[in-house]
């Protein structure tokens, strides 16, 4: 094992070209099964009448496929692209970096397996068993063993705010998913959670909320951070709301769980906490949106020729919706009337495929050709397809579960005057079709422009070869 | 019951409830005060990485800082209002049980005179009251239909309420006794008690036999004498007793299913089959109204 990296003059970019091209290949296959699920909500008899392909365990797969096969590939990708160039140095212990793309590959495999046979530990977002569950902590504790050893070996003095958010993802996932899989194990494929009724509920909250808040919006700050100056070549707008936004993120999603069970066993004052939080995180969450958007003044002509620097724009647009969204929703009031409906579904999505994708995107975009050696991506054309399939694939789904969403909520608290129901359950659930076909169509559009990625994604990696990039001086006063 | 096991998590949770919040507002304060430092005078703090990455050092946006204060002084004021610092209940002596119940006391009182009104009419009035049934096929709607299917024609497991087979009677005074208390339909395991494999096999094509069902003659004849056994339950003659609510085998209606395999397999396994209690969810009033509308499911009625 290699242990200095002090005499490398050059990046090591294999590892981040492998999960560059996993990402794609991942969020293909995660979009895909999306669509699936989708379609099975207006024609259930695409469950085939079969245990392995019914919607309870496609479900599961696609959250976990998108947000870590996905998701995660891009953040290993890009925190491993950027440390190293913001720290001006190779990544720590290059073997280790390799265990963790294998072991992440391994994960997603054995995800992708035993969801469709049916071992899930019934927590949202956190299902995998608990053999899974352990390789993923000795993964995510190598990750930030590489992570953080770069940024201990960094050639320059001070640590770049990309950093600080991917430093902050890294510690806490690992700290929510040690906490929230803590389980006894009864075989090899089924445990019982460490925590019972109303604690187990708050933990898996505090976890869920946390993984949005760190994994899916942390890390992906960490992107934005990097990859919008770097593209639109403009200085970052304002040191000092990075360092206020920063510090106030992280605080205040810590405390935002509870808003996922308001009118629950949940104690009062707890749902309140959560509730006043979840309110104080509009600002912080803005931060991040304003120092991206603002980065770009005095460069908004780029807009026009440039669909990369559009794709990061329009993500920060979607990330500034769903975070004003956020807070609203998790107002009580407001909350009785979207909670279980699919209002927050599309919600998740507007933060999902308009921030967490497109900022992907953008950023796998921005990495592939310098990759491979090529000046840029084997086709623009494609890329500015790509984007409006992209965009207009999530206006149309979520608009339409907005739509479903709050008339699915009307409908359930409808009282007819003798104080029975005005509809019945089954009734709310024809009223949506509609929406539901309106929402497999936009995510089919989304799917497609995935695809056209991958494509273009293949033919400029098979075009170029693997290059190595040259660890430039230190510029003076970093 | 309180929420806490000791005096100390209230005060923990209020100190660091204040101290996260003021913390945020301090947070604030301070970074607002730090003068920006710019040794190249370009307006950025002299950071560079990668060649070209720099930040500038513009100053928060005043807009932001007032949302961000905005939500701060909410908070303050939203925790004097409600439950939220540990113990402390709040002025408004808001909680959501109580929430519950105001919502409920006062929608029972305004629903109630509608209910009275049909109270003192006997069932069978109230089959032919449309505007009974119109609320009585609502409850059912809403409450019955998820098991009993919306036309009330079950499915495995769940009775049909649309034909005559009454499992534990079909008297106004049954459904409403059925309705309020629930049922619990319990048939042991009788294997070892009717015999070998063969006497169940046997038994299974008398069952049959009894509704006139295809069976086995032979078979059947073999199996009158093991019938004995399940005699003790569902009467001499097959036809059940509804006071113990034990089916009637003679009429060809198969609630558990129907031929020789699923006959063998109740045999052999028993069934517990419950319908829940329903007197936690409505009044007197509300499971008249619905008995009602059960009963003229399968009477004749012509609501006027």
């Amino acid at each position: 094992m290699q242990v200095s990296n002090s005499q490398s003059t050059t990046y090591n970019d294999s590892v981040v070209r492998q999960f560059s091209i996993m990402a794609v290949v991942w969020g293909v296959v995660g979009m895909l099964v999306g669509v699936i699920i989708a379609a099975q909500l207006v024609w259930p008899e695409l469950n085939l009448g079969l245990p392995w392909t019914s919607f309870g365990r496609l479900r599961p797969l696609h959250t976990n496929a998108v947000i870590f096969a996905f998701g995660g590939c891009t953040l290993f990708a890009t925190s491993y692209y950027v440390v190293q160039r913001t720290c001006h140095t190779t990544l720590f212990l290059p073997s280790l970096a390799k265990f963790t793309f294998w072991g992440w590959q391994l994960v997603i495999v054995a995800a992708a397996v035993s969801l469709p046979l049916g071992f899930t530990q019934g927590k949202e977002y956190a299902e995998l068993e608990w053999p899974i569950d352990l390789l993923i902590a000795v993964v995510w504790v190598s990750y930030a063993i590489v992570f953080f050893g770069t940024i201990g070996t960094r050639k320059v003095k001070h640590i770049y705010v990309a950093n600080w958010f991917f430093g902050a993802f890294i510690l806490t996932v690992a700290l929510l998913h040690i906490v929230n899989s803590a389980a006894m194990p009864a075989s090899m494929m089924k445990s019982y959670s460490a925590y019972a009724g109303v604690q187990d509920a708050m933990v898996q909250w505090w976890y869920g909320h946390n993984a949005v808040g760190f994994f899916l919006t942390a890390g992906f700050l960490g992107i934005m951070y990097y990859f919008v100056p770097k593209q639109a070549d403009r200085p970052i707008y304002s040191y000092s709301l990075s360092i206020v936004h920063f510090w106030a993120l992280i605080f205040t999603y810590m405390w935002a769980g509870p808003h996922h069970l308001h009118y629950t066993a949940l104690p009062d004052w707890t749902q309140s906490l959560g509730m006043a939080f979840s309110l104080i995180l509009l600002a912080p969450s803005w931060g991040g949106m304003i120092n991206g958007m603002m980065t770009l003044s005095g460069a908004w002509h780029k807009l026009r020729t440039d669909p990369i620097l559009r794709f990061m724009i329009v993500s920060l647009s979607f990330y500034g919706m769903s975070t004003f969204e956020g807070p609203m929703m998790a107002i009580k009031t407001v909350n009785s009337l979207s909670h279980y409906t699919d209002w927050t579904v599309g919600h998740v999505h507007s933060g999902a495929l308009g921030w967490v994708g497109l900022v992907s995107m953008g950023a796998i975009y921005y990495m592939i050709p310098r990759l491979f050696g090529q000046k840029q991506m084997h086709s623009i054309k494609a890329i500015e397809l790509h984007f409006w399939l992209a965009t207009v694939g999530i206006v149309l789904y979520i608009s339409a579960l907005w739509i479903s969403g709050v008339m699915e909520g009307l409908m359930w608290r409808a009282i007819n005057t003798d104080g029975t129901l005005t509809y019945t359950f089954v009734e709310s659930v024809k009223a949506k079709q509609p929406y539901y076909i309106i929402r497999m169509l936009g995510g089919l559009l989304y799917l497609s422009g995935m695809t056209i990625m991958l494509w273009n994604v293949i033919k400029t990696a098979t075009s170029g070869k693997a290059a190595t990039a040259t660890i430039p001086p230190v510029a003076a006063h970093a | 019951m309180s929420d806490f096991t000791s005096s100390f998590w209230p005060i923990f949770i209020t100190v660091i409830s204040l101290a996260g919040v003021i913390g945020c507002a301090l947070l604030l304060w301070v970074t607002s005060k730090i003068k920006a430092n710019s040794p190249n005078g370009d307006n950025t703090n002299g950071h560079v990485w990668d060649e070209n990455l720099r930040e500038m050092n513009n100053p928060l946006p005043r807009w932001w800082v007032w949302m961000f204060i905005i939500t701060i002084v909410f908070s303050l004021f939203y925790f004097l209002a409600y439950p939220a610092l540990g113990g402390y209940a709040g002025k408004l002596g808001w909680s959501q049980v109580g929430q519950y119940e105001q919502e409920m006391a006062a929608a029972n009182a305004k629903v109630a005179p509608i209910y009275a009104k049909f109270a003192a009419m006997p069932i069978e009035e109230l089959a032919t009251n449309k505007e009974a049934q119109a609320i009585g096929e609502r409850l059912f709607m809403n409450n019955c239909a998820l098991c009993h299917g919306s036309d009330a024609h079950g499915s495995k497991g769940f009775p049909n309420l649309t034909d005559h087979d009454w499992i534990y009677g079909g008297s106004p005074e049954k459904i409403t006794e059925t309705i309020t208390n629930g049922r619990m339909g319990m048939m042991p395991p009788m294997a070892a008690a009717v015999g070998n494999e063969e006497d169940v096999k046997n038994v299974a094509h008398y069952v049959l036999s009894l509704s006139a069902s295809k069976h086995d003659t032979a078979r059947a004849a073999l199996g009158k004498e093991k019938f004995a056994v399940c005699a003790a339950c569902h009467g001499a003659d097959g036809t059940g007793n509804q006071a113990l609510g034990a089916l009637n085998l003679t009429d060809n209606i198969w609630l558990h299913g129907a031929g020789e395999e699923a006959i063998i397999k109740r045999i052999n396994l028993g069934v517990t089959n419950q319908m829940p209690a329903q007197s936690a969810k409505f009044s007197p009033e509300q499971i008249h109204v619905l008995t009602a509308y059960v009963w003229s499911l399968s009477n004749n009625t012509n609501p006027q």
